[in-house]
């Protein structure tokens, strides 16, 4: 669940949970955050939140909000943007999901339209209200989908949300209680025993030492080739080609055309894909090259 | 020339790197054109449950309903027209099996599946989705996505809510607003599009999607073009090297050769002799 810390001059006042669909601030009374400070709008400005995405709206205020500095209109907020209303701060918190529950973040979830779904029961009449209670059994389910042990219904993975029309949950019959087995949406760290996770890849995404190609004979005997792309195909396109492959792990080559292989030190490549190391010598249709890595 | 000489094929599905198993499902029909994938979720496991039903029940009723050959008798604007039909009754069909297996068996409650079909007939392509699975079509050097996600996602991108680039950071990437098997009806989206000798079309689950950059994957196409194979384990492994946090689904068909039916009577008459 997403918040606000509205403080002023360092000082923390509230702490503010994201949990309407739409959340109003201002210097008003019937704000949601109200800042009692006349170089606050009266209306101000709006927080929408969509599940786990919160969006900030300026209502045409006097003096503006800003984010990080820059004044905004409206803004996809993230963890740690901080919005400025006069001298009040507002820094926004969305707790990434942690890596134990990502797994089951990221499982893929239906909003149900509830126009297509069986004849809603009879509506009580306290969910008529607005689209902003609407939401709310929404909030509870996710949260509870984090942490299945606390509602066993919720454990269910599948998420029923109404978005359109404030209706009560169309769904057709109750889900079943689920079996006593624990939930297996927990997640294996790795699921393929010796494959071991990959460094993090750099953010410019070349984690890797950088290497080269080099020709050894042929027209082109003494040229170099960087390999800086993720794929780098080599050899004479209808006739032998084969490609090297960036990855976070090394390089390889692989076959990709031609009727026989390329060889590597000497022996056929074969259809797999092979690591190359320093000073590998490669021989693709009748041109000798070398692999190294640049020093 | 019959389909399955005029379209190269490779597929590869792979549970990543994160997932002790695999909810996608693919299925291949090369003689009669036809290309399925799904990505099961929802219910204990019964995502896997969802998408093999998919998948088998789709392709084995088109394999009984459509004929290839039909559309040459039919004409071209009677064949599109009997594809669509018989796409969306199969997935009518698949949508009634699966929700009834979820209402009567507990352990697959809930389940539900993503779904792209494509059944390739004269020069046409027919398809069909449901969900955030999708199809990718490589012509020249342009690559373009051909489905539109039921995403919650792509409802903010179209409503103009959220940028494409605020759309990589969304925490709300899983949510989809249709699946076949949840509800006792489903709007799959069907269109035809003609196709053209040299394209690939890439049908991929958001564990290729989400977790490779379009640039990478049209790169990639661009790059292994004579090798479908090779170019379907290379999309995989990219997925994975990025972390392969979902179940990784591609298959790829590239038009080799035109497939279009025999017209006019010299042509009838050489494929009477075919």
């Amino acid at each position: 669940m997403a918040k606000l810390i509205l403080s002023v001059d360092g000082q923390v006042l509230k702490e503010h949970q994201l949990t309407k669909e739409r959340t109003l601030i201002g210097r008003k009374a019937h704000n949601d955050i109200q800042i009692d400070n006349l170089a606050v709008s009266g209306e101000h400005a709006a927080i929408i939140t969509i599940l786990n995405d919160s969006f900030i709206e300026d209502l045409g205020s006097t003096n503006g909000t800003m984010v990080n500095g820059k004044p905004v209109k409206k803004h996809f907020l993230q963890n740690n943007d901080v919005v400025e209303i006069g001298k009040h701060k507002l820094k926004y918190f969305n707790d990434a999901p942690t890596a134990a529950t990502a797994a089951d973040f990221e499982k893929t979830m239906i909003i149900r339209n509830p126009a297509k779904a069986a004849p809603p029961p009879p509506k009580p009449a306290a969910d008529m209200s607005d689209t902003a209670t609407n939401l709310k059994p929404l909030a509870a389910e996710q949260t509870a989908t984090k942490a299945p042990e606390a509602k066993p219904a919720a454990a269910e993975p599948t998420m029923n949300v109404n978005t359109s029309p404030p209706e009560p949950k169309p769904m057709a019959p109750p889900p079943p209680p689920p079996p006593p087995a624990p939930p297996p949406q927990q997640p294996k760290p790795m699921a393929q025993p010796g494959a071991s996770a990959p460094p993090p890849r750099a953010p410019d995404g070349t984690p890797l030492r950088e290497a080269v190609i080099q020709v050894l004979s042929g027209a082109a005997a003494g040229r170099t080739l960087d390999l800086t792309k993720n794929l780098t195909t080599i050899g004479k396109p209808g006739l032998q080609v084969a490609v090297i492959t960036k990855r976070p792990n090394g390089y390889f080559i692989t076959h990709v055309e031609g009727a026989t292989y390329p060889t590597l030190n000497g022996a056929s490549l074969g259809a797999q894909a092979h690591a190359l190391s320093d000073h590998d010598l490669i021989e693709i249709a009748g041109v000798k090259m070398e692999f190294f890595y640049k020093p | 020339m019959t389909l399955s000489q005029s379209l190269q094929s490779a597929s590869l599905t792979d549970p990543g790197r994160v997932r002790d198993h695999n909810e996608d499902c693919i299925e291949s029909r090369p003689d009669i054109g036809l290309y399925v994938l799904a990505d099961g979720m929802g219910g204990y496991n019964a995502g896997e449950v969802a998408s093999g039903m998919a998948t088998s029940l789709i392709s084995d009723g088109l394999q009984e309903t459509w004929n290839p050959r039909e559309s040459e008798r039919l004409g071209r604007d009677q064949a599109k027209a009997d594809t669509e039909r018989l796409i969306a009754e199969q997935i009518a069909r698949a949508n009634n099996a699966i929700f009834t297996t979820s209402q009567n068996n507990p352990e697959c409650a809930g389940m539900g599946t993503t779904l792209v079909v494509t059944l390739f007939f004269d020069n046409f392509m027919t398809v069909a989705h449901i969900g955030d699975s999708r199809l990718y079509r490589l012509r020249g050097d342009a690559m373009e996505q051909v489905t539109r996600d039921h995403s919650l996602l792509q409802e903010q991108l179209d409503s103009g809510l959220i940028t494409p680039e605020e759309a990589k950071l969304s925490q709300n990437k899983n949510l989809v607003t249709r699946a076949l098997g949840i509800d006792p009806t489903v709007e799959p989206e069907i269109h035809v599009y003609e196709t053209q000798v040299g394209d690939s079309y890439l049908l991929c689950s958001d564990g290729l999607s989400d977790m490779v950059e379009d640039e990478e994957i049209r790169l990639t196409l661009i790059t292994l073009r004579s090798n479908p194979n090779l170019t379907v384990q290379q999309l995989v492994q990219a997925a994975n090297d990025n972390g392969g946090r979902d179940n990784i689904s591609a298959v790829l068909i590239r038009v080799a050769e035109p497939f279009g039916v025999p017209r006019g009577w010299v042509a009838r008459l050489k494929a009477l002799f075919r």
